[in-house]
């Protein structure tokens, strides 16, 4: 232990990180809360010296818009759909990437690429791959429609063609668009965790399950995923976090629109509810939504480490 | 189950792209492992004895040669369908499971005809358990227990399936040293239990001599000399073998034999017949001297350090090969520890005389 004399020396040391900490990080903890149990308020007009009575109105508010259900739907959505299916496509492809030899080292390039990819711009490229990209009039005036190439691989096997992300297209089919670009997105960064994992693990159990004629899904089973259990439930903690905060991905899809151009903000998450709210200078609604969202990300983490304690094995 | 070894052969192909040396591992492995022996494959390291072990696993494939269980030809057979039980050296238990399923995990993989109620299971899971003595701790993880204990459990797991053969990869090597003596007593009498042929690698000479039926002494991927412990260390048949078994080690010296003499450095220590003029590599066994005022073998005094039963007599001499020579001595005979040099006469049965350029044995009657 430093004596006290010496202490001064410690906190000095210690001050670019905690000053940096106190103030972008801190602080605007404590503001989020005061602002959001102020009633209606408003940093313009509290500049404009407005004050606040203390209150929850601002959740109330909140929770009764229909909107924000939309908003939470979604995005409670698109997490129960894109976290399992991503994290089962990159056990699979961590398992495959490990038992191959020679290509392994491209591929596993291949399978990072996406991670180090602006994801705006992998936005606009699945929306142009599931696009109907535009229309031209053919020959007696009718109206032609090119489209992506999605749509031209299922006309290809004969299947109608679907309007995944244009006007009056279907909520589903955002949804798929979605849940199909959210997963590509994550699978990089799971694959790299879990193969990492794969790699540590000791190849004598799978020497000594070979021995004793252990069929390959039992392995896998029995073997691999328990002994890979940690890291399973660390990429699937982080990915239901980063789910909920899901944002960037609608935007680089539908724009900043957050939907096909007749359904406007169809497809809004809650961080997104969070942006337009403050947009529209609501800061205490922002707050407000901002703190629901928290407590849901602190219940589903809490519940996985719950779980995880049972069948994860460190 | 008898284990016919046939002109085996393992060549690992060069890792340096550079080099295209090969590493040749087991180099004409012949060998038939009687049935129901504990056999012990002995050699330092490097010298193809755990390489032998997994190709009798079937985790490795040999480059030529063939291996027969029984009458079987199993070289080409997959691991799976060999039979065997394989204990490795650091057990490789899985650590996510308890002893129990650890021990049941095989028998849960049997298919078809071979498949057991969870009963039978239960029962054969106990009864391997019993016999290493660990059905006290079969619902811990292995985590939780010593490394003596894992071993067991390795064992446990090895056996339940009743194999046909049992491996060990240097089954002690992981142990410290009061449970090595221990847990090789256990393997005897497993082993003797069951009845089970068993193989183990070691490269502890006296592990191997204090339990095998047979040794098999290796170097540098060739077989040196196959046979009884006792036979193996009476009777070596070359410098190495000599060398490797025993402890204390062999006191090796430069000699000759010249006019049906036998020499070290100077001194004549023994007449021999039918022995050509040569120069040579005498080896003797520490238990190889007998001190005595008249004896031949000149020796400088250095050190007695006594054992009790036993004083072991440090000397120098000019033609030994080590930095001192160390014999053996019954503490009855009283060493003067007051002179200068001691003199001995040399037991014929314990004295080695190998050939100076290819270390093979020189073998000659005693006059």
């Amino acid at each position: 232990m430093v004596d006290n004399k010496q202490q001064w020396k410690a906190w000095l040391y210690l001050s670019p990180a905690i000053i940096l900490l106190l103030v972008f990080t801190v602080w605007p903890i404590i503001n989020t809360l005061r602002m959001a149990f102020l009633e209606g308020y408003s940093a313009q007009a509290e500049v404009g010296g407005a004050t606040f009575e203390f209150g929850i109105g601002n959740f109330l508010k909140v929770i009764e818009y229909k909107k924000f259900l939309q908003c939470m739907q979604n995005t409670i959505l698109l997490c129960v759909l894109t976290v399992p299916i991503s994290t089962l496509l990159a056990l699979l492809i961590a398992v495959a990437l490990n038992s191959i030899k020679g290509l392994q080292k491209i591929l596993q390039t291949i399978f990072f690429l996406p991670y180090v990819t602006n994801s705006i711009a992998i936005g606009m490229v699945f929306a142009a791959m599931f696009n109907i990209v535009g229309s031209f009039h053919g020959t007696e005036n009718e109206i032609i429609q090119t489209a992506g190439i999605i749509n031209n691989v299922i006309e290809f096997f004969g299947g109608e063609r679907v309007n995944w992300i244009n006007a009056g297209s279907q909520y589903w089919a955002n949804i798929t668009v979605m849940v199909v670009y959210i997963v590509w997105n994550a699978l990089p960064f799971k694959i790299l965790v879990l193969l990492g994992g794969l790699q540590s693990i000791n190849a004598q159990y799978y020497d000594a399950a070979k021995v004793d004629g252990t069929s390959r899904s039992r392995v896998f089973a029995r073997i691999t995923v328990p002994l890979l259990s940690p890291m399973l439930a660390y990429v699937i903690i982080t990915g239901f976090i980063g789910g909920f905060k899901e944002y960037t991905s609608i935007v680089g899809i539908f724009g900043e629109t957050m939907g096909p151009p007749d359904a406007p903000g169809r497809l809004n998450t809650m961080v997104g509810f969070v942006y337009e709210a403050l947009e529209n200078k609501h800061q205490g609604r922002a707050s407000a939504a901002a703190l629901i969202l928290f407590v849901i990300i602190l219940i589903v983490t809490r519940l996985n480490m719950r779980f995880g304690k049972k069948s994860v094995y460190y | 189950m008898k284990v016919v070894l046939e002109n085996l052969t393992k060549i690992f192909p060069s890792r340096n792209k550079k080099s295209n040396e090969e590493v040749i591992a087991v180099n004409n492995f012949n060998f038939e492992i009687p049935d129901g022996k504990l056999i012990g494959l002995l050699g330092p390291s490097g010298c193809g004895k755990s390489t032998t072990l997994y190709m009798l696993s079937g985790l490795q494939k040999p480059t030529s040669g063939k291996i027969y269980f029984g009458d079987d030809d199993v070289t080409e057979l997959a691991t799976e369908k060999r039979g065997i039980g394989l204990v490795f050296q650091n057990y490789a238990l899985y650590p996510h499971m308890t002893v129990k399923q650890n021990i049941l995990f095989p028998l849960q993989n049997l298919k078809g005809e071979e498949k057991m109620s969870k009963e039978e299971m239960l029962e054969r899971a106990y009864y391997a358990a019993k016999l290493v003595q660990i059905d006290e701790l079969m619902d811990r993880k292995p985590n939780e227990l010593s490394g003596g204990q894992q071993q067991r459990v390795a064992i446990a797991r090895a056996l339940v399936k009743m194999p046909r053969i049992l491996l060990l990869d240097e089954p002690l090597s992981n142990l410290d040293a009061r449970l090595r003596l221990q847990t090789r007593e256990e393997i005897r009498r497993i082993q003797k239990e069951t009845g089970i042929t068993t193989v183990f690698v070691t490269h502890d000479q006296e592990e191997a001599m204090s339990i095998s039926d047979l040794i098999v002494v290796m170097k540098l991927g060739v077989v040196q000399q196959i046979g009884k412990p006792q036979e193996v260390y009476d009777n070596p048949v070359n410098l190495f073998v000599a060398k490797f078994l025993g402890t204390p080690p062999i006191n090796v010296f430069d000699g000759k034999i010249k006019g049906g003499k036998v020499y070290i450095g100077e001194d004549a220590v023994m007449e021999v017949k039918d022995a050509a003029d040569q120069d040579v590599i005498i080896g003797i066994r520490p238990e190889g001297f007998n001190l005595d005022e008249n004896g031949p073998f000149h020796c400088k005094l250095e050190n007695v350090e006594v054992m009790g039963r036993d004083v072991s007599v440090v000397s120098t001499n000019a033609a030994s090969l080590n930095p001192v020579i160390r014999s053996i001595i019954n503490s009855d005979n009283k060493v003067n520890t007051e002179s200068e040099t001691v003199r001995y006469s040399i037991k014929p049965h314990k004295m080695f005389v190998f050939n100076k350029e290819t270390e093979e044995r020189i073998y000659f009657e005693v006059k």
